[in-house]
């Protein structure tokens, strides 16, 4: 592999950056003339809007323009979308209603923009904002999704009654039913997977830059996709054509999904930069982030599972509802569905599954994506329900697990997936070995003489990564392609650029790019730069988002590597006399093989520059592109056992131990890797232990709108992690590499939630377990 | 934030005279928590007159068993104060574990109390203490000065000085933190004097902030140990009840953190 190759410990390349403060992100920028615009947001959850008179507004010092939704939409600026088609199981298309970038007939969660106001200053377009006087008039609220369904309830959209978005279905439910009738035994349980708030470090921003001269614009944004983005504003959003419209994604500071989608700010900006004249930026400041960035999760699951005497799961049957808040985001319609019912097998040999999801609009801020999107919300569903059935069945976790697990591959789910590779007892074992599993016993005995209650649970989980086959999702209604693409120039001087359509946020692609061609051709990763983000330098792409940056970015490398490499042969054979399939590339040198004859990489990319003596015919340059389109999804699977301490006086849970077991393929970069499973697993340890988006079900106010209130995880709330892997890999794609980026966040919150309920002895638990819930269930009858 | 006035004041009488000129003064002792409200434009003073560097106003003094702390002495003074860990290590121990390294360096005594956020650690310190309050123009016993939740006793312009008080025999604090803000979701503040007398002082948990609790400070008289609490009811019905816990289990809170408080004395 190389001291910088495949497979090696690299330290980050853009650690120096991020680390000394050198990063440049979207509110790092600045242009001549720009100015600060301020959202003027509603501060109810549902109203009409009577009117919006910014007379006074405009009046305020420094003011440069109040604009609303009226003039937006005389301009001809379109709603925002969602850009997959849901049918429901009756046929009809998904109930869209409108989602307008600034709202001037009706507002439907608290932090719906209604108003920009672009200032000389930060404070004066905020005195501004303030000066704008929307007459509201107060409509009904609701927040829960169950009940949005209820008749009777406030009505969101007229396009959805009784806020039903689709009411779809996957699986046999025939088949499904049938065996749950003639089972020995069906374990029932109903799961809520929590709401969260995404919380990246860096809060979303945009620069929206409009040059008269040329009727030319240029959006910075927080993006994870920046050519999405382009599309998305360009196609449906009416924003400029793409020819005329560059979006730059710079250092962005995580986005765990959340930065995915268009929102109604980089639209606005652009536009209102065109209205005032002048360059306009926006930067949220952290409880808009808390108010408008797209939430996680929030499903409500009734779960049958069926067995057979010899405890083989025959049958498993889900009616989940979905919130997916105000407005239907970029790709919401997808996370409930294809991203999670179609992973409803799990590791398991199920023969019959029906999973029904019904996605409802309410009162809240719009749920999208949040890493995992789906998979947690499956692996959760599926794994609390393993634990309560073992323990219902009186056998023990693992071996229920290892009853029903698939051991052979290729393997066909009756949920769509098709799952390619796997060995899921050795994540068990691994798991289970790194536990101690075995030692259990002993260690609750001496706990519970400490007066403490100690329990161990174990999560196995499967996912699918590198999204995806075009043509396939294309058929279940995505609106584009999830290929991606990739350039590798090689300079005259034989240092080389990657081009990508990846977008890094934190996932080390600066690195882990590199070293795929310092795997390659020898050279030091310090002579690659990988180039991503700007429209304007690559050409098309589809982004970093659903662990795929590896998977699908990364095989795009390798086929433009290909042939670029290829072409290298050829110059370094002509150059050396020597036959094309003799040439060898090692250590940065070409050379014929069996002989000391040797081109160094530089001078071959020198020749190929100056072509001055090419092999007759070639073009001179050397620098190659490729789009790679995955052949099929990949599966990362692993086994998480977690063990906790409660106090049952408190109901405080500890964490003694995680240990994840994950099998993600073979491995660009070791350390990379264990710094994805840390972030996700303290994601998931969030999600179980602590965050949750609370609203007032009364009036739609978000009560968790700032860090007082919203708890995030913290370094202490934390063990130190013991991870490993196991490594079977994905014959799919030329890495034989399947994704890491979510499964820590995927795994642990079942893991975590099985232990606490095997410490206290209740199976009624809901997550966020606060000291509070466990408190209270440990000193109820289960 | 909307646009202020900052002053800074050299002296108390400084102080006082900046704050009456002011039209819609603040005095600023630390904080930590008038800035985060003004930049949400909760608040919204035309001057801050900053008591922080005022000499009179700093430092710990401890003579015999008297203690005297200046009201802008900053948590990280209070904490790493080793005349004060020999008469108090309670009020010590408590200061230490006031919000995060940047709070207890910037933050102080007497913003806190002044501030009387039913959430803070010193003011259940104060209560069960029996600390008297001094300001510019008087003194104030702790049982007078907090009134409620943000309420005091202060008047209009009235200024925290310093706080003194006698030093126990016993005492000891334990705290609940809240899992999100880390303030004290409960925090229960014990004192037991030479003479016999006890107090329990409980903070983050009364729904009109900071209280003795009576019950237990029987119980504690006629058998200081953790065990006398065994029997004692903490009543939910004068508790908060918010999204992170709920007034019945506030009550359970107030009972393990007093036996805790109890087990550290």
């Amino acid at each position: 592999m190389g001291v910088e190759g495949i497979g090696a410990r690299v330290a980050r390349k853009e650690d120096k950056r991020f680390l000394t403060g050198k990063g440049r992100y979207t509110d790092d920028m600045s242009v001549p003339g720009m100015k600060y615009a301020i959202f003027v947001r509603s501060p109810y959850a549902h109203a009409k809007i009577r009117s919006i008179d910014a007379t006074a507004a405009k009046a305020m010092p420094g003011v440069v323009g109040v604009l609303d939704g009226k003039q937006l939409l005389a301009d001809g600026i379109g709603n925002l979308i969602c850009g997959w088609m849901i049918h429901s199981k009756d046929g009809s298309p998904m109930k869209m209603g409108a989602w307008r970038p600034l709202a001037h007939e009706t507002v439907r969660y608290v932090g719906d923009a209604v108003a920009i106001v672009v200032a000389d200053s930060i404070a004066e377009a905020k005195d501004a904002a303030e000066a704008v006087v929307v007459d509201y008039q107060e409509l009904p609220v609701v927040t829960d999704a169950t009940k949005a369904l209820e008749q009777g309830q406030p009505q969101l959209h007229p396009e959805a009654p009784n806020n039903l978005i689709f009411d779809w279905q996957i699986g046999d439910p025939a088949a499904t039913d049938k065996a749950i009738a003639a089972a020995a035994h069906v374990t029932e349980i109903t799961i809520h997977n929590n709401r969260l708030s995404p919380n990246p470090m860096e809060p979303r921003a945009t620069l929206g830059i409009y040059d008269g001269g040329d009727e030319h614009y240029t959006c910075y944004t927080t993006s994870q996709n920046p050519h999405v983005a382009r599309l998305v504003m360009s196609a449906f959003y009416n924003v400029a054509p793409e020819n005329k419209l560059r979006v730059i994604a710079p250092d962005v500071g995580g986005g765990f999904g959340s930065k995915i989608y268009i929102y109604p700010e980089e639209i606005v900006c652009l536009w209102a930069s065109k209205r005032t004249g002048v360059p306009v930026k926006w930067t949220s400041d952290r409880t808009e982030a808390f108010l408008t960035d797209a939430h996680g999760r929030d499903h409500l699951s009734k779960v049958k599972m069926a067995f057979d005497a010899n405890n083989r799961i025959i049958g498993l049957k889900v009616d989940t509802v979905a919130n997916l808040g105000a407005y239907m985001s970029l790709f919401s319609s997808a996370v409930p569905t294809y991203l999670y019912a179609t992973l409803l097998s799990g590791q398991y040999d199920i023969p019959a599954i029906h999973a029904n999801v019904r996605t409802v609009y309410t009162n809240t801020a719009p749920v999208d994506a949040y890493r995992g999107a789906g998979r947690p919300e499956a692996t959760y569903l599926l794994e609390r329900t393993m634990e309560t059935a073992a323990r219902e069945l009186g056998v023990s976790p693992a071996e229920l697990r290892r009853i029903n697990f698939i051991r052979s591959f290729p393997h066909q789910t009756p949920v769509i997936m098709n799952y390619d590779a796997g060995d899921y007892d050795a994540s068990l074992d691994a798991a289970m070995q790194a536990s101690d599993w075995n030692g259990f016993a002993a260690r609750k005995a001496e706990a519970a003489r400490r007066g403490m209650k100690r329990g161990i649970g174990m999560s196995c989980y499967i996912e699918a990564c590198g999204i995806a086959p075009s043509a396939a999702v294309g058929s279940l209604g995505a609106g584009v392609g999830l290929w991606e693409s990739a350039e590798v120039r090689v300079n005259a001087v034989g240092t080389i650029e990657v081009l990508t359509g990846s977008h890094s946020h934190g996932q080390g692609h600066e690195t882990t790019f590199a070293q795929l061609v310092a795997d390659r051709f020898g050279v030091p990763i310090d002579s690659v730069n990988i180039v991503h983000g700007d429209t304007d330098k690559v050409q098309m792409g589809m982004g970093t988002y659903g662990s795929r940056s590896g998977a699908v970015g990364m095989s795009a490398v390798v086929k433009a590597l290909d042939k670029v490499e290829a072409k290298a042969k050829k110059i370094a054979a002509h150059l050396m006399e020597a036959d094309e399939s003799d040439i060898v590339i090692e250590n940065g040198e070409l050379k014929v093989a069996g002989t000391d004859k040797t081109v160094p990489w530089f001078q071959m990319a020198l020749a190929a520059y100056t072509a001055h003596n090419l092999p007759p015919g070639m073009e001179p340059g050397l620098k190659e592109g490729a789009f790679y389109d995955p052949a099929n999804f990949t599966f990362p699977a692993g086994c998480y056992i977690c063990e906790v301490e409660v106090d049952p006086e408190t109901g405080v849970t500890k964490i003694i131990q995680f240990v994840a077991a994950d099998d993600f393929g073979n491995i660009i970069n070791p350390m990379i890797v264990e710094g994805q499973v840390h972030g996700g697993l303290a994601q998931g340890i969030g999600q179980a232990l602590l965050e949750n988006v609370h609203y007032d079900p009364e009036n739609g106010q978000l009560l968790t709108a700032s860090y007082m209130d919203y708890a995030m995880p913290r370094a202490d709330d934390l063990p130190s992690f013991k991870v490993s892997t196991s490594n079977t890999p994905c014959p799919n794609n030329p890495l034989g590499i399947k994704g890491c980026g979510e499964a820590g966040a995927i795994g642990s919150p079942p893991a975590l939630i099985n232990a606490i309920t095997d410490a206290i002895g209740n199976n009624r638990l809901t997550m966020p377990a606060t000291p509070q819930k466990v408190w209270a269930a440990a000193h109820a009858a289960n | 934030m909307y646009e202020t006035h900052y002053h800074r004041a050299s002296s108390i009488q400084d102080a006082v005279k900046l704050r009456q000129a002011a039209g819609e003064g603040k005095y600023l002792s630390g904080g930590m928590t008038l800035i985060p409200t003004m930049k949400q434009r909760l608040a919204a003073p035309t001057d801050l007159v900053d008591v922080r560097q005022v000499p009179e106003m700093k430092g710990i003094g401890v003579s015999g068993r008297t203690v005297r702390i200046g009201a802008a002495t900053t948590h990280f003074e209070v904490a790493s104060s080793a005349e004060l860990a020999a008469v108090c290590p309670a009020i010590s121990g408590l200061a230490s574990h006031i919000g995060d390294p940047h709070v207890r360096h910037m933050g102080t005594i007497g913003g806190s109390i002044a501030n009387n956020d039913p959430a803070a650690d010193y003011p259940s310190a104060m209560l069960a203490l029996d600390a008297t309050i001094i300001t510019d123009r008087r003194e104030i016993a702790a049982g007078d000065f907090f009134t409620g939740l943000f309420e005091t006793a202060l008047e209009d312009g009235e200024l925290v000085t310093a706080i003194t008080f006698e030093a126990p025999a016993k005492a000891g604090y334990q705290k609940f933190a809240n899992p999100a803000s880390r303030y004290a979701m409960t925090g229960v503040f014990v004192v037991r004097r030479d003479n016999g007398d006890v107090r329990v002082a409980v903070t983050g948990a009364g729904s009109n902030g900071v209280f003795r609790h009576k019950g237990m400070e029987a119980a504690l008289s006629a058998n200081w140990s953790p065990d006398a609490l065994v029997n004692v009811t903490v009543d939910a019905s004068d508790l908060l009840s918010d999204i992170h816990a709920d007034a019945s289990y506030r009550a359970n809170l107030v009972k393990v953190m007093a036996k805790r408080a109890m087990a550290a004395a």
